[in-house]
Parts: structure tokens; sequence; C-alpha cells
């Protein structure tokens, strides 16, 4: 067996209000297997999102071991961080978070642009990440040009362009209709399935949660419930 | 990440928003542009008083007579008849010295080309044209056979010639002085009014031995001119020329009957005048380049704030602190370079109209635009610096939730 994508044990954050200390994330362990497509539900508060920052390198936990790719976090320093988030990771965000009147292009070469890739090298694997995301016909477009599924899509380009060994998506449907949800989730479904890229979910939405094939219900900075979703997905 | 992909990040980013990072520039635009323009008055102040100075002669020093008492009753200063030609001669014989010339001053009717006109006619050795530096306009000066035989023959100044010989070349013709007729024989060249408003050109230049003999009929000259070797010796031929003196006459401290002056000092100063004149104003500019400074800070810093979500995107692909930090200073730093060269158009500009409508000498020197660029270069990374760190250090989470 390969070496665990993301490999936790007893990771706590906790969040200091007014005079009373939150625990966001209170003790999780739990293994991401290379390949895996998992779904992380849960309601307001349950302490997914911060989860995911912490997997994202975002955000540092209190306590408690983490392994991204084999290798333990906790200890690096900032830039030793960035390192690994434009090397391993890719984000996908509820809001897009494209640069504005930015070509798709440009947009998706920006975490080349970071690990120093050439730029002819550069150009050509961005071009080539949004060929994956079917929008070989969009390179110059700006993203106040593009629906809200194609701005989403230009998003997942720039999440696998640097050839993560994690995507994380926070909603990434969150501001889509259903039809460009359905899409963006097919997406992410071929991704897993055909570039055998893991991806992190998080979403509120159960028929969202449904492509994946895990799913970990997260409550008061716990996971609840850890299963296999049943592989039934309709449009 | 290399300098040129920060480079073309800073600028994607200054394009993106074309309007504000054109405002943000105003500031240095208009504080590099008043430097240039007042740098330029100033120099252009200083170079005329210098040129006033020069026009006087090189490394001069005069003569003067000083005040003698008579039956008890002391002269005013200049009073005093006692500067002779022997004298001048004498002080040309020393050391440092390189040339004398004595000068007598006659006011007095002079008439020529069928006009009259009254001028200041001035007896002097041929020395004259290197001692005041000037130049013959046409013609040639007298030499010193003319100054042995008293020769009648003069040399007119434009203003002289313009007055009797309106349209025609006066050389060869004769001009009348106190009726004695002098043959012209050459002009000087123009050269307008002296340090003190008095119009140079106004004048006939004469053999002082002509002078002495056929216009005054005295024995005494009125001043001297000397012009010593080089500029920092001034000062010793000055002292040499005092003792000289002091001899020949035989006086001794305050009872001098000449003065001697040196026209160096007279210079140093009023050039010192014009320099500090020169730094106030570019001081004062400066402050407006400042200013301009603490407004790229300002922009920035909105900016910054404006921008939180993109630097939270930024490090979430992957940005270290040092990329962001360097991209935002390499954006202050292109604001105020940006800024500068604009400054600079404008600056040279503005002279350009300053010097045209209030006909001001300006001089616009290279080092005050290299000065200029370089300090708005300094001020965009003084002022970058603290909204760059300020984005270099923003927690990617906290800036990606940025509302």
């Amino acid at each position: 067996m390969s070496v665990p994508v993301v490999r936790t044990v007893e990771l706590h954050k906790d969040f200091t209000m007014g005079d009373q200390i939150v625990h966001a994330v209170d003790g999780v362990s739990l293994t991401l297997e290379q390949g895996e497509f998992v779904a992380v539900m849960g309601p307001s508060g349950s302490g997914k999102s911060t989860f995911m920052h912490i997997v994202g390198l975002l955000d540092a936990p209190t306590s408690g071991q983490y392994e991204l790719d084999g290798v333990e976090v906790a200890t690096l320093g900032k830039d030793a961080l960035a390192a690994l988030r434009r090397n391993k990771l890719g984000f996908v965000f509820q809001a897009y978070n494209l640069l504005a009147r930015t070509s798709a292009v440009e947009n998706v070469e920006l975490p080349l642009l970071y690990a120093g890739v050439p730029d002819a090298e550069r150009r050509r694997r961005a071009t080539e990440a949004l060929g994956v995301v079917s929008l070989s016909d969009r390179l110059a477009n700006q993203p106040n040009q593009l629906s809200g599924g194609q701005q989403q899509r230009v998003a997942i380009a720039r999440a696998i362009v640097n050839n993560p060994s994690l995507i994380l998506a926070d909603e990434p449907t969150g501001a889509l209709d259903t039809a460009a949800s359905f899409d963006v989730m097919a997406l992410f479904g071929r991704l897993n399935v055909e570039h055998g890229i893991t991806i992190l979910l998080v979403t509120h939405e159960r028929n969202i949660a449904a492509h994946a094939d895990r799913l970990l219900s997260f409550r008061d900075g716990r996971v609840v419930a850890d299963e296999r979703t049943p592989q039934v997905v309709s449009a | 990440m290399n300098l040129r992909s920060t480079l073309k990040t800073a600028f994607g980013a200054l394009l993106r928003n074309r309007a504000r990072s054109l405002l943000t520039m105003l500031g240095v635009v208009i504080g590099v542009g008043a430097v240039i323009v007042t740098v330029a008055i100033g120099a252009g102040a200083r170079l005329s008083v210098q040129q006033q100075i020069a026009s006087l002669g090189s490394n001069l020093i005069i003569v003067l007579p000083g005040s003698v008492t008579q039956s008890g009753a002391r002269t005013g200063s200049g009073g005093a008849s006692t500067l002779t030609p022997q004298d001048a001669i004498a002080v040309a014989a020393l050391p440092g010295v390189s040339a004398v010339t004595p000068v007598v001053t006659v006011r007095t009717q002079v008439v020529g080309g069928g006009n009259n006109w009254q001028t200041t006619i001035s007896g002097v050795a041929p020395t004259y044209t290197y001692v005041r530096q000037w130049a013959l306009a046409s013609g040639s000066f007298f030499s010193d056979a003319d100054v042995a035989s008293a020769a009648k023959i003069c040399v007119l100044g434009q203003t002289v010639v313009t007055n009797l010989f309106p349209g025609t070349s006066p050389i060869g013709k004769t001009l009348l002085i106190k009726n004695v007729p002098f043959t012209i024989v050459g002009t000087l060249a123009a050269r307008g009014q002296s340090g003190v408003g008095q119009d140079q050109d106004d004048t006939v230049v004469v053999p002082y031995t002509s002078a002495l003999q056929r216009l005054t009929g005295g024995t005494f000259v009125n001043d001297m001119m000397v012009s010593s070797d080089d500029a920092t010796d001034t000062s010793a031929v000055q002292a040499t020329i005092t003792t000289l003196l002091e001899q020949r006459h035989r006086t001794s401290g305050g009872q001098d009957d000449f003065q001697v002056r040196n026209l160096a000092d007279i210079a140093s100063a009023a050039s010192a005048s014009a320099t500090v004149m020169e730094y106030l104003l570019a001081s004062v500019a400066a402050v407006s380049l400042v200013v301009g400074g603490i407004g790229i800070m300002n922009i920035m810093l909105v900016s910054v704030t404006e921008r939180t979500r993109e630097i939270g995107l930024r490090m979430a692909v992957g940005a270290p602190g040092s990329a962001i930090l360097a991209q935002f200073l390499v954006e202050a730093v292109v604001l105020s370079l940006a800024g500068g060269a604009i400054g600079i158009i404008l600056g040279c500009a503005g002279t350009y109209v300053v010097s045209a409508l209030a006909n001001w000498p300006t001089v616009i020197s290279p080092e005050s635009m290299v000065l200029a660029v370089v300090f708005s270069a300094v001020v965009g990374a003084f002022f970058g610096y603290y909204p760059a760190l300020k984005a270099s250090q923003l927690n990617p989470i906290d800036a990606l939730s940025f509302e």
C-alpha cells in the first residue's frame, strides 16, 4: 500500500472567543488514501471548514499530527508550507477567486508562476489544463466574460495545473445552478477516475456529496460518521 | 519567483487599475516636476550672477585712489589723484600679475557720422581687452606702439556705434572727442549691462597716453585694473600690490591713498547667495515629493485592503510571503518611477514655459533629473514597504475569507 495522501492523528484546533475556548476541531484522526474522492458534510460550525483549512495548510492545528504525502507538516515554517501548497495542493473555492481583468489562461498559470516554471512551459501546461476542463476555446476570456460554471472550471484548471496530490474543494457548487453544479461534479468525478487525483470536497448538499466515494460527517468538531456513499448518481 | 515575473505581475496589477495608478502617481509627478523646475530656476539665477561677475573680467583686482588729507581736509574715497601710469608699470612687474591696465576716465560729448553722443572715454593700455575679457566685434585694438606715440585712434563700444553710425561700419571713420579727431580702428563686442545695471557698451576706448595728453591734460589715472594669474592666488596678489604701492607712495596702513579691491570675494558672495536660494527652492520642492510618497503609501494601503482576497488566493496557490512583499514593493517603486519619468517631462516643459513667459534664465541640470528619479524610487520603496509588509504578513485563511 502506498503512503496515504493525508493522515491525521488527534487533530485539534481551538479558538478563543472572548473568555471562552471553542474546540473547532476536536480530535480528528483519519486517513485519506491516494485516489479517494471524499465528501465532508456537516452543519455550520461543525468544524468541517476549519478541518479543510488545516488539511490545506492554510491554518495550523493547535495540537495533533498531520502528515501530507508522508511529510509531517506541524514543524514546517511559513515558506515551506507555501512550497507544499504550490507543489502538492490545489484549491477550488465557492467564490472561484479568479483574478479580475485577467485572462483564463493567465489565471490558470498563477500557481506555476510561483513555482518558477518558465514562460513557455507555463503557457503550455495552463492551456492543457484548460483543455481538461473543456475550455480550450476560452483561453483569452476574462472572468467577467465567463458564466459561473465556466469560471469554476477555470478555477479547477488552476487547481490541477501543478499536478497536485490532493484537491481541496470548499463548497465548489455553492454559487452554481443545478445544471452547472452537475457539470462541475461530473468534472471532479472524471479527474478522480481518469487522472487518479485525490479529492476532498466540503459541501452541505447531500446530492453533491453523493458524487464522492466516501462521506465524512462532522459534528461539533468530530467525525461522527465515515461511510461509503451509494454509487447512485442522478442528474 | 524571479524578478522578471515579479515585474510582470506588478505591471499587470497596475495596468488592471489604470485610473488608480495614474492618480497615485500624481503626487510624485508633481513633486519631481517641481524639483526640476525650481532647481532649473535656481541654477539659472546662479548662472546669470556668475556671468555678470565674469563679464567684469577674470581674476580682476581693481586699484582705486583713496582719500588724502590736504591742508587738514580729508577728501572722500577716490578723491586722491595719486595713481600714475608708472604705478601701473611697476604693478605689472609683480609676480602673480598677468596683466595691468591703467584707466583714465573722461565723460564728454563725442561727434561722428553726423551725430553726437555723450559717453565715457576710457584711456587704457592694450591689455584692457584681456583684463576685461572683452572681445572685438570688428577691426583691431591699439598696440603698445600706439600708446608710446599717444596715437589718435579709438575703439567704440556697441552703444556708441548704434547711436553715431547706425547701419554703417565706423571703421576708418573719424570721431571727434573734445574736438580732437580720432580715427576709429575697431569696435568692441556687445556686453550688455554690468552687475549694477550700467550699460557697458556705452564707451569709447583710447590709448591712456592719448587720453592724458590730448583729453585731460593730467598725469594721474582714475584707477587700475589688474588681472592675477589664477583665482586662488588673488588675495596674495592683492597683498603684494598693496605693499608695492605703499612703498611707491611712501604710505602705510591707515594712510593709504589708494584701495585695492578684489572681485573674487564679491563674486563668491553673490554666487553663494544664489546657491542658497537654489537649495531653498529645491528643498521646498522635495517636501512635495515626500508628500507624494505618502500619497503612494496611502493608496498602497487601500490597495492591500482592497486586494486582500487576491493576496489570500496567491498565498493559497503557493506564493511565499516574500513574493507578495516583492510584488507590492515593486508596484510602489514602479508607480513612483513612472511618476518620476512623467515628472521629468512635465518639469522640463514647465521650465521652458517659465523661461519663455517670465523671461527668466533657467538651466536644467542632468543631476537634478538623476536625483529626482533616484529620490522618487527611494520614496516608492520607503513608503511602499509598510503596505507591502502588511500584505505579506496576512494570514492566508483570513485573507481568503475577507469580505
